[in-house]
């Protein structure tokens, strides 16, 4: 008899050969402004990869064998070789699932869509009523998503996602959403507002309360087999029953984000220099950041539990999001700011205003009045692109 | 649920393949697989998993594959709860015609 095999949560603490879940943020380009928006996107950074480097990008995707990628951006189908590089991807055997706010896809578009079986689509909607999303994602987009989805729907798309950030004011609306999936045969993903990006200015207003924390979870135990979470709720684990999927940070691990300038960081909540691994344009490519670059072997070395070491629920939540913690100003050994045992706010209590660090890029669209309340505030983008998003584990091997 | 249970319904005298849309990534835990059609991963959690995985095309049945793979039989009750896993994901699926 063999030595059973380590859980697959501890083998990936040590990293895999390839990411699982690779995003990539092709643009910083955006119709929109959203409030939460996780890259700070609305203007195109003249730095962008080109088709060419795009490609070459997908050619080691298909060397490493990375399945599939989350495409986002900014609102990706805006690149003019948008299309082209889908194509380009499903071609070499690498599957696409990518996010938008719905601005691009016309009937004609959504027929193409869904005569690919190596394509995935998913619509960004942050409110099920337009009077929740629109303050949030901007005028017109609750519209322009509904349009986007009918016309998947009517092309014969099955199974699209919906893609909701839950927030204090969208959380009691979870039966909506799901009916809304159900009317355009689509699936329902809900995933976690970070404070990274503009998430930050707007985290304190919108993030869920500790009892809406609890409602969520509970909504998921009862009615969430069938709803995509993106193994974002992991930090929920310390209530008691595990979440489905991977109850761990995949940081650098199993999951890293490459952005439109082709930098590569340890996630896509994370942009920030603390967690640039390198570029896909330096010698070696991505698949050299990947497998030797010192930020990512250090994410992969045991992490200390820190303050949190000495807490019955530590297993289970695994000290949470390592990018919400960062943004807030919390040290990364300690608690996440929404722990359920309430010892994130009490840590919060203690960082000094202001002293959060900041998000190192900006690519925010000028001109416009920062707002001072959401009600004012002008809309955004494909924001939640997740990092374990779709992963369906099942274990194939019975412990 | 128990291994041996959950394998039951599993036929380890059929003929099995892996799914035409699955693709395989090892790695040092065993590997990853990949279904194109379902967008659904799986882990196999061992090496030896792995090589029944890809025996399976080429043996007349799936005992075979194990067996060749070097499972002992006091092992096969958990392979074949794997392999049963696998099936009902589709990743692996029977063969029509050999």
């Amino acid at each position: 008899m063999t030595a059973a095999p380590l859980p697959l949560v501890e083998q990936f603490q040590f990293g895999l050969d390839a990411p699982i879940c690779l995003t990539w943020e092709l643009t910083y380009a955006c119709n929109l402004s959203c409030v939460h928006c996780l890259s700070s996107s609305g203007r195109r950074d003249p730095r962008e990869l080109s088709t060419a480097e795009c490609k070459a990008v997908i050619d080691e995707l298909e060397r490493m064998q990375v399945f599939y990628v989350n495409i986002g951006g900014g609102e990706p189908t805006v690149r003019p070789d948008f299309w082209e590089l889908v194509d380009y991807a499903t071609e070499h055997h690498v599957g696409v699932k990518f996010s938008t706010n719905g601005v691009k896809i016309t009937p004609e578009i959504a027929h193409r869509l869904a005569e690919s079986d190596y394509v995935d689509v998913q619509i960004s909607l942050d409110g099920a009523t337009a009077a929740v999303n629109d303050p949030v994602r901007g005028s017109g987009s609750y519209d322009t998503a509904l349009q986007a989805m009918q016309h998947l729907a009517d092309a014969g798309f099955r199974g699209f996602k919906i893609s909701v950030v839950m927030t204090r004011h969208n959380v009691g609306q979870l039966d909506d959403f799901a009916a809304i999936a159900d009317r355009f045969d689509a699936q329902l993903r809900i995933t976690r507002l970070r404070p990274s990006g503009r998430g930050a200015d707007v985290w304190d207003e919108l993030h869920m309360s500790p009892d809406q924390q609890r409602e969520l979870y509970d909504w998921l135990v009862a009615s969430g087999d069938n709803v995509l979470t993106g193994d974002s709720f992991f930090h929920l684990a310390g209530y008691g029953e595990s979440l489905p999927g991977l109850n761990l940070c995949g940081a650098g691990r199993v999951v890293c984000l490459i952005d439109p300038v082709g930098d590569v960081y340890a996630c896509p909540f994370a942009i920030h220099e603390n967690f640039l691994a390198g570029n896909v344009r330096d010698a070696g490519g991505f698949t050299s950041v990947w497998r030797q670059s010192s930020l990512f072997t250090e994410l992969r070395q045991p992490q200390s539990g820190g303050a949190c070491t000495s807490c019955s629920a530590y297993d289970a939540c695994r000290g949470g999001c390592m990018a919400a913690k960062f943004f807030t100003g919390l040290p990364l050994d300690g608690p996440d700011p929404e722990c359920v045992k309430g010892h994130g706010e009490r840590a919060l209590a203690a960082v000094v205003a202001g002293t959060a660090p900041k998000p190192s890029l900006d690519h925010s669209h000028r001109g416009k009045p920062v707002p001072l309340t959401l009600s004012r505030r002008p809309p955004d983008r494909a924001c939640d692109e997740n990092p374990l998003a779709g992963l369906a584990i099942a274990d194939a091997l019975a412990r | 649920m128990v291994a041996a249970e959950r394998g039951a319904a599993f036929d380890l005298d059929a003929a099995w393949q892996l799914h035409r849309q699955v693709a395989i990534r090892p790695e040092r835990f065993g590997a990853l697989l990949y279904h194109f059609g379902t967008r659904r991963l799986s882990f196999l959690k061992s090496p030896t998993l792995l090589a029944v995985v890809r025996a399976l095309a080429e043996r007349p049945s799936a005992r075979v594959a194990c067996t060749d793979a070097g499972v002992a039989a006091a092992d096969l009750p958990q392979y074949r709860a794997a392999l049963s896993t696998l099936a009902a994901s589709q990743m692996i699926c029977e063969r029509t015609s050999s």
